[in-house]
């Protein structure tokens, strides 16, 4: 293999397995040693700069980065990073005096976004500190988008809701309350340098079975819960069919609980290894006394003189055929009595605002074309992000697309090249602060993962409004931090130091370092101290060593970054450096605009200097 | 020096052994010698060795005296027994210890100071009486503890770290230990563990005194160039005589010519011990006979004046017998006689006395 090049930033990013896995690539264990500092403002910040809703994700996202994180490789559970974002998030103090300041001299550029949701406030946040004018036209009387009327209240407290958006909204931002965009064409005509549309994926799907129209209680899930975040509807019958198992169905089951819905199923047509539902929101529903009923494919509403009586499904078993394909047998079939039952199986974007002329080139499912990497449409000047782009993701999509699509409104309104996108670079510097100190708490913590504490069963069923979790306390934040493995404190080697001594290899506790002879990766990987066998994870390959010329081999597969290779290397050839991304953001030049948090920001002991 | 202790964090796919041991059940306490230390690669090759043997860690007994290399006994085998006995003097412990309880696997550690100087007599004795006992001197020519002077083994015109060179002839462990009747004689390299495993699970296996002498640096004192036992050194002047595996009695299949082919081209010759164990030697340099004593002695006296560093299993005298079948002790280890047995009282002794009158 050739030398591994470490100068690229995805070589360490990787490494970091919770920050690649995010689409914002939020600097997680950075965030999580200010925390354990108890310097919650720093964290805030740090986390405000790339997800830009740290309260608001802290409890509601969908978390792509705990299964990446590296913990489940030695143990069961992975790192609290979600929990703690909302610990950084509840106990921070003003931060508002670090938020960038907005030029009171505009550049003259006028930027339209359709919907308020977390794509277009992304995009104003990252387009109003340049001095563009952002005006944001929403349907509805109050911003957020599905963040408001999808999220029930017993998740996401609207003041948390509120208080972040209005952090976008006082940087000047031109909202129109109750303003909906009812042609594309009229909104062109308008004197705007670039259109955003980040409008998400409204429209619930339909379950087209016999009885369907027969009733008006059969409810389209993601309309129900917008209703009864409106307060339009404020009770439900007493047994409740949700049918689906997506995260939209637990919140759906979850809210009829809390407004007389006694008896609620939720009717999934596979069984549980291929639910949709992230594995803690079924375990909340589950706490909730909610009935998860796994193999029933519906087949028909029964309607009795146009009062909905229930519904009849096939029980059914999963099998793989020839081709690898699940299909279903039925077995039998069954009938489970309701007086309202939520359609929960999925949503699709909707565009009849869009006229057929307007220049936006639909493919066959009436989906927008939009590049991957600029987010510009067919139409030139037109940008989709969010869950209108490419159908239903979540709240840390919408924020990456914002950003990115953020770099091209402003490419795009200085006549640059929309496919040059702004490099990403890294910092690298030695955690090394004396003979035995590291920047960083390296000792193994043996804790299991903290829980979140709920409120008592019967106490929150009462009110929609009761935010079940409680949040983290001290004694589990400061154990909860302990459990992170510093990813982003790389082992870093410089050949031409190693004398071959062993002394890393033998002191790893992971198995993770050879000292062999170099080949070709597949064969190099079946040959080392412990084998590679997780693809996934790259192997890294020194230059040849100076004694023997074989090379130092490490698979980062299983490292858990305690640091002891570098810790018994005799000439520091190999070295703790602590890895810090530097992503870019639309028109800012420096590391780190919205936190100021870069490395020597984010170390308390300062550093010593490193060695060549 | 390491403050942060080794986390019993484990790769998954870690091994075990037939006791359904892994490697990390072998480990001792963290190591406070410096960080590079030849003496921690032996500690990691007597781990893997143990580990391999399968040996039950209880069933063991680590004896040391004084020095680097004698604390290494606290960083392999932390259930094991253990004896860190006065300075030179492990070998008269260990007889004692082996006197007493034959059964259990004796493995001594020691250095060239504990070894060649002030416990050189006691080295040369215990070979003598072929104790039961691997015998590791962990080798690095210098006094680590006392900041590096040179000790016993120190070659002539070795330098020292402030650039003087040593002006005294050295001892040589492996060429004492064939001098004076050793039945079994290899050097190693720390920095070698391919090589060292199976001559350290060959040694635990030999019937009687396995002397190992392990090349092992001392990062801190004599590690520069000018010094005979650094790692960049011994790298360049290594010489492997002879290639040994050491395979145990049941893994051992009779070499027939399909199995001697399947092992390579070279000649490989299989020395079987008392105990149903074969040493396998794979030929390296032309002829060389590891049982042939007069032959090993003239072989390492040539290559270490043509300045080489030879190692490997380099004898072994498979008719080895230790000191209890010398002496035609009871087979069983003292704690297990019954009292009377072990002490059947003053008429036994006076009728004992009777027949030297």
């Amino acid at each position: 293999m050739e030398p591994t090049n470490v100068e690229n930033p995805d070589y360490y990013h990787k490494v970091v397995d919770c920050q690649w896995a995010c689409p914002a690539h939020t600097n997680v264990p950075g965030y999580i040693r200010l925390i354990a500092q108890e310097r919650y403002d720093d964290a805030y910040m740090l986390n405000w700069e790339s997800n830009v809703f740290p309260g608001i994700l802290g409890r509601t996202c969908d978390r792509p980065c705990e299964p990446a994180c590296r913990r489940v490789r030695v143990e069961e559970k992975p790192v609290a990073i979600c929990r703690l974002k909302r610990v950084a998030a509840d106990l921070r103090g003003d931060i508002t005096p670090r938020f960038p300041d907005i030029p009171k001299e505009k550049n003259g550029k006028r930027i339209a976004c359709v919907g308020a949701g977390p794509a277009s406030l992304t995009v104003a946040r990252d387009l109003m500190p340049l001095g563009y004018e952002v005006t944001i036209f929403e349907k509805n009387d109050r911003p957020g988008g599905l963040m408001w009327t999808n999220i029930p209240q017993f998740r996401l407290p609207p003041e948390v809701l509120w208080e972040e958006i209005d952090y976008i909204l006082d940087m000047g931002v031109d909202i129109r309350y109750n303003a909906p965009v009812e042609s594309m064409k009229w909104l062109l005509e308008q004197d705007f340098d670039a259109v955003f549309v980040g409008s998400g994926a409204p429209r619930g799907k339909e379950l087209r079975l016999p009885g369907r129209y027969d009733t008006d209680h059969i409810y389209i899930g993601i309309d129900w819960l917008e209703s009864v975040a409106f307060g339009h509807t404020n009770a439900i019958e007493e047994n409740v069919l949700v049918i689906g198992v997506g995260n939209t169905a637990m919140d759906c089951c979850r809210t009829s609980k809390r407004i007389g819905g006694t008896n609620v199923k939720v009717m999934a047509r596979k069984s549980k290894p291929w639910f949709k539902a992230s594995p803690w929101e079924l375990e909340d529903a589950e706490e909730e006394l909610v009935d998860i009923v796994e193999n029933h494919s519906p087949t028909e509403f029964v309607v009795e003189d146009g009062v909905l009586k229930g519904m009849n499904f096939d029980i059914v078993e999963w099998n793989e055929n020839d081709e690898g394909r699940l299909v279903s047998t039925r077995l039998d079939e069954a009938f489970f009595p309701a007086e309202a039952v939520i359609l929960a199986i999925g949503q699709e974007t909707a565009f009849p605002w869009i006229e057929d002329d307007a220049g936006i080139e639909f493919n066959k499912w009436r989906e927008a074309v939009v590049d991957r990497t600029t987010f510009m449409s067919t139409r030139e000047g037109v940008f989709f992000g969010g869950d209108a782009a490419w159908g239903p993701e979540n709240i840390i999509w919408a924020a990456e697309h914002g950003h990115q699509a953020a770099i091209s409104i402003h490419a795009y309104c200085r006549g640059e090249d929309l496919r040059k996108r702004p490099p990403e670079h890294m910092n690298l510097v030695s955690a090394k602060m004396g003979l035995h100190e590291w920047s960083y708490s390296n000792d193994y913590e043996y804790a299991a993962r903290r829980k979140m504490r709920h409120v008592r069963l019967e106490e929150r069923l009462r009110s929609i409004e009761t935010e079940v979790e409680e949040g983290f306390d001290l004694e589990q934040t400061l154990t909860e931090v302990e459990r992170c493995l510093n990813c982003d404190i790389q082992t870093h080697f410089t050949g031409s130091l190693c004398i071959e001594c062993d002394a890393c290899i033998d002191i790893c506790p992971l198995s993770c370092l050879t000292i062999t002879h170099n080949g070709e990766e597949a064969e190099l990987r079946t040959r080392l101290t412990a084998p590679a066998e997780n693809a996934e994870q790259d192997i890294y390959v020194s230059e040849a060593l100076p004694q023997t010329a074989r090379v130092m081999v490490k698979d980062e597969d299983l490292c858990i970054h305690c640091g002891l290779c570098a810790e018994r290397c005799p000439t520091a050839a190999w070295d703790m450096r602590t890895f810090d991304l530097l992503k870019p953001y639309a028109g800012q030049d420096a590391d780190h605009p919205y936190s100021g948090m870069g490395i020597e920001e984010m170390s308390p002991g300062g550093f010593v200097s490193v060695t060549p | 020096m390491t403050y942060i202790a080794k986390p019993r964090v484990f790769h998954p796919s870690l091994e075990k052994n037939e006791l359904g041991l892994t490697r990390r059940d072998y480990e001792g306490v963290m190591s406070t010698l410096c960080a590079g230390c030849g003496h921690d690669s032996v500690t990691a090759a007597l781990i893997e060795a143990a580990w391999e043997l399968a040996i039950p860690t209880h069933r063991a007994a680590k004896m040391s005296g004084i020095g680097c290399s004698s604390k290494t006994t606290a960083y392999f085998m932390s259930e094991s027994h253990g004896f860190n006995s006065v300075h030179g003097r492990m070998p008269s412990v260990a007889s004692g210890a082996n006197a007493a309880n034959r059964d259990l696997v004796y493995i001594g550690v020691s250095g060239d100071g504990d070894s060649l100087s002030i416990g050189l007599g006691q080295l040369c004795h215990a070979v003598r009486r072929n104790l039961n006992l691997l015998y590791i001197i962990e080798n690095n020519g210098v006094y680590g503890l006392t900041k590096g002077q040179f000790s016993a083994s120190a070659d002539m015109g070795s330098k020292s770290k402030r650039g003087v060179p040593n002006e005294q002839p050295p001892i040589d462990p492996a060429l004492l230990g064939l001098s004076i009747g050793a039945t079994f004689v290899a050097r190693g390299f720390s920095g070698d563990k391919d090589q060292l495993v199976p001559i350290i699970k060959a040694g635990i296996r030999h019937p009687g005194l396995a002397l190992v002498d392990v090349i092992s640096p001392c990062v801190t004192f004599n590690d520069h160039v000018g010094s005979t036992k650094s790692y960049a050194y011994t790298r360049e002047h290594f010489r492997e005589a002879v290639e040994a595996a050491f395979v145990a009695p049941k893994d051992f299949v009779p070499p027939a010519d399909e199995i001697t082919a399947d092992i390579g081209s070279a000649e490989v010759r299989d020395v079987r011990m008392h105990d149903g164990s074969v040493i396998r030697f794979r030929q390296v340099e032309g002829d060389y006979d590891a049982t042939d004593r007069d032959a090993v002695y003239g072989y390492l006296r040539e290559r270490q004046n043509a300045g080489e560093v030879p190692t490997g299993l380099l004898y072994v005298d498979p008719e080895s017998r230790d000191l209890h079948d010398v002496l035609g002790t009871v087979d069983r280890p003292l704690w297990d006689l019954p009292f009377e047995e072990l002490c059947p009282g003053s008429e036994a002794l006076d009728a004992l006395m009777e027949n030297y009158r």
